[in-house]
């Protein structure tokens, strides 16, 4: 593999790590804890909202951020030819 | 069949089976002593890293925790929850591909350096020591409680059964045990949770009905928690904080950092085959710690509804509001035989007044009801857990199973330490640093020996806990956030980080971390040598010392990009291997260590 190869595989791994630790940081320091009161003002089922992230809902999207990563990246090493053999 | 020999039976069986396993699994290298071999299927590394992870803590504290903490709870569930998210997309792949056997041997590559090394070493085995004295304390209490034996006898038993499998088997023989002790633990955990919610609210998965129907008053579940506990002066379940959003904030940051860098943690990611495998083990190891991390909560608000209700049987204020003295269940008495559950009759009416007398405003209104103060005077956390199954009525082969799955919780994190400790002697300070001739039969004795004594060290120090026992856990989390996880993500991320930088900021990281903890809970938790004391005015912007591993590890990273940038880039062939850790190709030819 040649350099800008290289470098292009792991500037995608870059990014993709990024949205996803945004999306982890939403959840769970933005839902769960800065915006946990306005959010708690909308009920679902016999949740409050923010609760629910802070206790459920964000466990349960982070079990998904992982998954989503570690597809995406068996996909860009395929794309990009640095799967193992 | 009474309840003691019932649960010799089931916590017996259990024990049996994991025998069983450490003869079938023996160790022969020391590849397959330190990482198994590299040949651990992901999903049930992911198994196996459920059970290294869930400790005494997880398993029988964390529901009490939330309990009583309701909402400001949330910091341990996302906090312990969170880190595997920054374990699987900035460490566990490229951890894999380097592999290696230990964290300080990355560390000490990566940074070109044996003092590097020797750093990291005794940051990990200050973190993993103090984690393994709380696990063998849970091992003795639950045996002493339960099988009707000592404390020490307990933990003797304890440390007997690890050796067997963590001496014989090494890594092999902690990850297939670690497989079996974490189906034992998530039954043991989920059954009674089941039966209470369906109690409750008629809907047999808890994490349901937690937001589900209180059957009883026909109001959601978590409403009449808030109303129960409103109506005697508690904190509101579903708002109260932990502190403040700041501290909640800082808190749960550094949990998650602190997570992603315990080491006993990071080394189960270098027994799989392949980076791929690496990377959904994670996410499989989150499947595994999820089941018990959702249930967590319901069973927490479940047992404050249960708790609050078998004492205020009537309107509040009313005599007849109160739970006479004399008939209280038969749980409530053989708790209080621990002294666990503790009751004090303070105005001699013979009933039980369990009330927040630190709230000024409802105890001036309890005073005209004649209440002299909140007269439950002990309800231990640990309690919520363990009489559940009393509490929701279940027959006594469920109360054996929680005993067994406690015990199961405790001895597979316990393992998973020793193996971190043990491994850091073995290969970093004898083969790295004394000893780099010594043959592999020769390393897979001395690792076995290093096995022997950090078990020894764990019983003694389980048997005669320090003082300080209760607050290192928090230095423990503190130790990994503010050192072990900074250089590891810099050695990855920032190929221009060079040993200087790394081995300052550690070193800072640490510092700041230790400073802040010792000057409010003491110097090494001596009683009377905390120059600030212990309360919140002092504490800086209201941070608690538990939550401040997280600004250790702001220090540390700053403290290296600043030294970096003044000093000389880090050699050739050093960039070479961080490219090389970057991409999954060659992880084959890289495992032949």
């Amino acid at each position: 593999m040649n350099e800008t190869n290289r470098s292009d595989y792991w500037r995608a791994n870059v990014r993709l790590v990024l949205i996803l630790l945004v999306i982890w940081f939403a959840v769970s320091f933005g839902f769960g804890i800065l915006l946990v009161e306005p959010l708690n003002a909308i009920q679902i089922g016999g949740y409050k909202l923010g609760f629910w992230f802070a206790q459920q809902g964000s466990i349960y999207t982070f079990l998904v951020l992982i998954f989503v990563y570690a597809a995406r990246m068996n996909t860009l090493d395929k794309k990009f030819n640095v799967q193992e053999d | 069949m009474d309840l003691q020999t019932l649960t010799y039976l089931v916590v017996g069986s259990t024990f049996a089976l994991y025998i069983g396993i450490a003869i079938w699994s023996r160790a022969k290298s020391t590849g397959e002593f330190y990482v198994a071999g590299k040949g651990v299927h992901p999903v049930l590394n992911g198994m196996a890293t459920g059970a290294d992870w869930m400790s005494a803590a997880s398993f029988i504290s964390m529901a009490g925790m939330i309990a009583f903490g309701g909402y400001g709870a949330s910091v341990f569930l996302m906090g312990w929850t969170g880190g595997y998210v920054l374990l699987a997309l900035l460490l566990a792949p490229y951890l894999r591909k380097f592999g290696k056997f230990t964290v300080p041997e990355f560390i000490g590559d990566r940074y070109y350096s044996q003092s590097a090394r020797i750093v990291a070493v005794v940051c990990l085995i200050l973190a993993s020591v103090t984690y393994v004295i709380g696990q063998m304390t849970g091992i003795g209490v639950a045996f002493g409680r339960f099988l009707g034996i000592s404390y020490e006898a307990g933990i003797m038993a304890g440390m007997g059964i690890v050796a067997v499998y963590a001496i014989l088997g090494g890594m092999k023989g902690i990850t297939y045990t670690q497989i079996a002790q974490y189906v034992v633990l998530i039954f043991a955990y989920t059954v009674p949770a089941v039966f209470i919610s369906l109690n409750l609210t008629g809907n047999p998965l808890p994490q349901l009905g937690l937001g589900g129907t209180h059957l009883e008053s026909g109001m959601s579940l978590l409403d009449k928690l808030d109303l129960v506990v409103k109506d005697l002066g508690f904190a509101e379940y579903t708002t109260q904080v932990a502190g403040s959003s700041l501290n909640m904030f800082v808190y749960t940051m550094s949990l998650m950092i602190g997570t992603a860098g315990l080491p006993h943690v990071i080394i189960r990611f270098f027994t799989v085959p392949k980076v791929k495998d690496a990377r959904f083990s994670a996410g499989w190891a989150l499947v595994f710690i999820a089941l018990l991390y959702t249930v967590a909560p319901a069973v927490g608000a479940m047992a404050r509804l249960n708790l609050m209700e078998t004492v205020q049987v009537g309107e509040v204020g009313t005599v007849e509001g109160n739970l006479a003295y004399e008939e209280r269940p038969e749980w409530f008495k053989r708790w209080e035989v621990t002294g666990l559950l503790k009751f004090e009759d303070k105005n001699g009416d013979g009933r039980i007044q369990y009330y927040n007398d630190k709230n000024a405003e409802f105890a001036a209104k309890a005073e005209g009801w004649g209440w002299k103060g909140n007269e439950m005077v002990t309800v231990n956390n640990d309690i919520m857990v363990l009489a559940n199954p009393e509490i929701a009525g279940l027959p006594n082969w469920v109360i054996a199973l929680v005993v067994a799955g406690g015990l199961a919780a405790a001895l597979s994190t316990a393992a998973g330490l020793l193996l971190a400790i043990s491994s850091s002697i073995s290969h970093d300070l004898l083969k790295g640093v004394f000893m780099p001739q010594i043959t592999e039969k020769n390393e897979l004795m001395a690792g076995r020996i290093a096995m022997v004594g950090a078990i020894l060290l764990a019983g003694y120090l389980g048997m005669n806990p320090p003082g300080f026992a209760a607050g290192t856990v928090a230095l423990a989390f503190g130790l990994a956030a503010s050192s072990i996880f900074p250089a590891l993500m810099l050695g990855i991320f920032v190929k221009r980080m060079n040993n200087t930088g790394a081995v300052l900021g550690m070193i800072a990281g640490i510092s700041v971390t230790m400073l802040y903890v010792f000057q409010h809970k003491g110097i090494l938790f001596i009683k009377g040598t905390e120059f600030l004391g212990d309360l919140p005015a002092n504490w800086f912007f209201g941070i608690t010392p538990e939550a401040f591993g997280a600004i250790g590890a702001v220090v540390n990273f700053a403290v290296a990009f600043m030294v970096a940038k003044v000093t000389a880039p880090p050699p050739e062939h050093i960039q070479q291997l961080v490219e090389d850790v970057r991409v999954p190709k060659g992880a084959g030819t890289a495992s032949d260590h």
